[in-house]
């Protein structure tokens, strides 16, 4: 048995071949390469929905590329400039208007914000389709809510840095979420904020998380999302297990490598999707007020409120749960209820592998009432996020009540629902739809 | 931890005895940069008193100035605002300020020292937005036939009245809190200190 890298991957005597295995000696270059990409085997039935996984990473590149970019003409500061304007506000108009292609790359960054969450969203859904939460990739799912955190935090320290009405008023009311816990509320929200009201230090460290710390964690989790995923092998529209059935070299019978297959077929997605971000991004870079809302292109304003505030749209389901909380239940005042059924309704994700009890995993071989419950959640989660984005009024607020409930029903009724549900039998191999 | 003839006892317990000590240090170096985060002392020594003219301001009218970064409002109300408060005692959720939102001179009827000038903070209770003054009464308001005049916050729809006395059944819990002032004379108040030197 060889027993070193260079004995294993022994070069062809060619000029390549022999620094190949000089680097195998020291470094498993070659080991990882089989390991991750030219070995991978993934199965061979992947659909449309495969290709946001792979997006998400490219989104991400994007983002960390772009923003290099951007730290190195904004300026994370409160202060008025001799103009009046916040510092901070007129750096991000300084990048718009005079930092040569500033404007591109800003627009790439807050665009590619919401493109992040639109791809991550819809990567969610996919798991919740075919079942790639269930045994035995529960860890994958766990890393990925992580990662659905992280972007949650991103997003909103992101959102402050431009100084604008919304992202200060949205700052505003969002940390004062954190004053309805009992007890310690106030002492927590000040000591997030670090002063009496939002202000320069709050920018700062914003800024800091932001830049620096939510980043280097998310891209851990990424790394540890995608190990988790190769250890155990990818999920697949059928949502059953390609390692049961391998030739007689032990590769999966239903597997493809996932290079050159999969990463030729993710070109596609990502060329698709460039062309589509493109659009966005010459065309409509503030996606209609959604993806940067107009009031902030006025500068932060402590003393006045914009008529409407709301947050960014892939907030707004979560927002729309916080309000549905109107009422003062046991002891405890409505304010906090909303907190604690808004931070629950994130939370809940972690939750979905045990919370499904199928005997199988994908749609496909699901019986109707899964299929029924999981269309019910999609309407409800949309009818929450466009609610969340108007003001509300006594109609709306039943409306989004019911579809808190809804949402809820969901997670919570899916032990029972998905036991009684009356499932196909799985196939032995995958199949094409 | 269990500790079998195959494992020096001796040796383990050294080993439990410096993890948990370096443990304590890992823990106690966390100290300082939790607590860099809470305000500074320039933070805490910022917020000085603001001095206000309201000579200038005329029955009905409403002023707004900056104090430790947040808005105050200062407003002359007018006789007929003053007896509007009355007919709303019953809506509101705390009408005799009972709760601790303002200091004691100011825990009267009209939540004022002098009953028709109201300093009020302008933040709501609920999350921080700052309502809007909605001082046009009846269904011209936008709110509702029989509005009083008062304040409606923008982000969650609580209302206040003119003495930021909060409504009934609205997601802020407390009246409009009102900051320590004094007049200095009849035309200039003081806002952040009060007799006491608070």
């Amino acid at each position: 048995m060889a027993s070193s890298n260079s004995e294993k991957f022994k070069t062809d005597g060619s000029v390549a071949g022999n620094v190949m295995e000089w680097v195998d000696a020291r470094f498993p270059l070659t080991k990882m390469w089989k390991e991750h990409l030219s070995e991978y085997y993934a199965p061979k039935n992947f659909n449309f929905w495969y290709f946001f996984g792979s997006l998400a990473l490219l989104v991400l590149v994007s983002q960390i590329v772009t923003g290099i970019f951007l730290t190195m003409h904004y300026k994370p500061d409160a202060a008025l400039n001799g103009a009046g304007v916040p510092v901070a506000f007129a750096s991000v108009e300084y990048i718009m208007r005079d930092v040569p292609w500033g404007w591109l790359i800003r627009y790439m960054h807050s665009t590619g914000a919401s493109a992040f969450f639109i791809v991550v969203y819809l990567h969610m859904f996919r798991g919740m389709l075919y079942g790639s939460y269930r045994k035995p990739r529960e860890l994958i799912w766990i890393f990925g809510v992580l990662i659905y955190l992280c972007l949650m935090a991103e997003a909103f320290a992101g959102y402050l840095l431009p100084w604008g009405q919304m992202s200060y008023w949205g700052a505003q009311v969002i940390l004062n979420l954190f004053s309805a816990i009992p007890f310690i509320g106030n002492d927590l929200t000040l000591w997030i904020r670090g002063d009496f009201v939002i202000g320069d230090a709050t920018l700062n460290r914003f800024f800091s998380l932001h830049v620096i710390a939510v980043p280097f964690a998310l891209a851990g989790l990424v790394v540890a999302h995608v190990i988790a995923l190769h250890e155990v092998g990818s999920n697949n529209p059928d949502g059953i297990e390609i390692k049961k059935q391998k030739d007689a070299n032990g590769i999966p019978l239903d597997g493809i490598p996932f290079h050159p297959y999969y990463t030729v077929k993710d070109i596609v997605g990502i060329v698709v999707f460039l062309m589509l971000f493109a659009v966005i991004l010459f065309f409509m870079p503030e996606g209609g007020g959604y993806f940067i809302e107009f009031n902030n292109f006025f500068p932060a304003d402590p003393l006045v409120t914009p008529p409407h505030i709301a947050p960014v749209w892939y907030f707004t389901p979560f927002y729309s749960i916080l309000r549905a909380n109107t009422v003062n239940f046991l002891w405890i005042d409505a304010k906090l209820w909303g907190v604690i059924f808004m931070g629950l309704g994130v939370m809940v994700f972690f939750f979905l592998p045990w919370l499904d009890r199928s005997p199988v995993k994908s749609i496909r071989y699901r019986g109707p009432l899964y299929k029924g419950a999981l269309a019910v959640f999609v309407v409800a989660f949309l009818i929450l996020g466009y609610l969340g984005m108007l003001s509300p009024t006594p109609a709306r607020t039943i409306v989004s009540q019911i579809c808190t409930v809804i949402y809820f029903a969901f997670f919570f009724l899916m032990p029972i629902y998905t036991k009684l549900d009356k499932c196909q039998p799985e196939p032995d191999r995958v199949t094409f739809k | 931890m269990s500790c079998d003839e195959k494992v020096d006892c001796g040796r383990r317990r050294l080993i439990v005895a410096t993890a948990t000590v370096g443990g304590v240090a890992g823990v106690a170096a966390a100290v300082p940069f939790l607590a860099s985060l809470a305000p500074s002392e320039r933070a805490k020594s910022a917020g000085a008193p603001v001095e206000v003219d309201i000579s200038k301001l005329a029955p009905g009218q409403m002023m707004t100035v900056e104090w430790r970064g947040k808005p105050v409002w200062v407003i002359r109300r007018t006789k007929e605002m003053l007896d509007g408060l009355r007919k709303v005692d019953d809506k509101v959720a705390d009408p005799k300020s009972e709760r601790n939102m303002q200091p004691e001179y100011a825990k009267n009827e009209n939540r004022s020292i002098k009953p028709e000038v109201l300093v009020a903070v302008g933040i709501c209770t609920h999350l921080g937005c700052s309502p809007s003054e909605k001082f046009k009464t009846g269904a011209e308001s936008g709110i509702d036939a029989d509005w009083p005049g008062g304040f409606l916050c923008p982000c969650h729809g609580s209302t206040f009245d003119l003495a930021g006395r909060v409504y009934k059944n609205k997601p802020a819990p407390d009246n409009l809190e009102i900051p320590p002032h004094k007049y200095l004379s009849d035309a200039r108040i003081i806002i952040g200190v009060d007799s006491k030197g608070a």
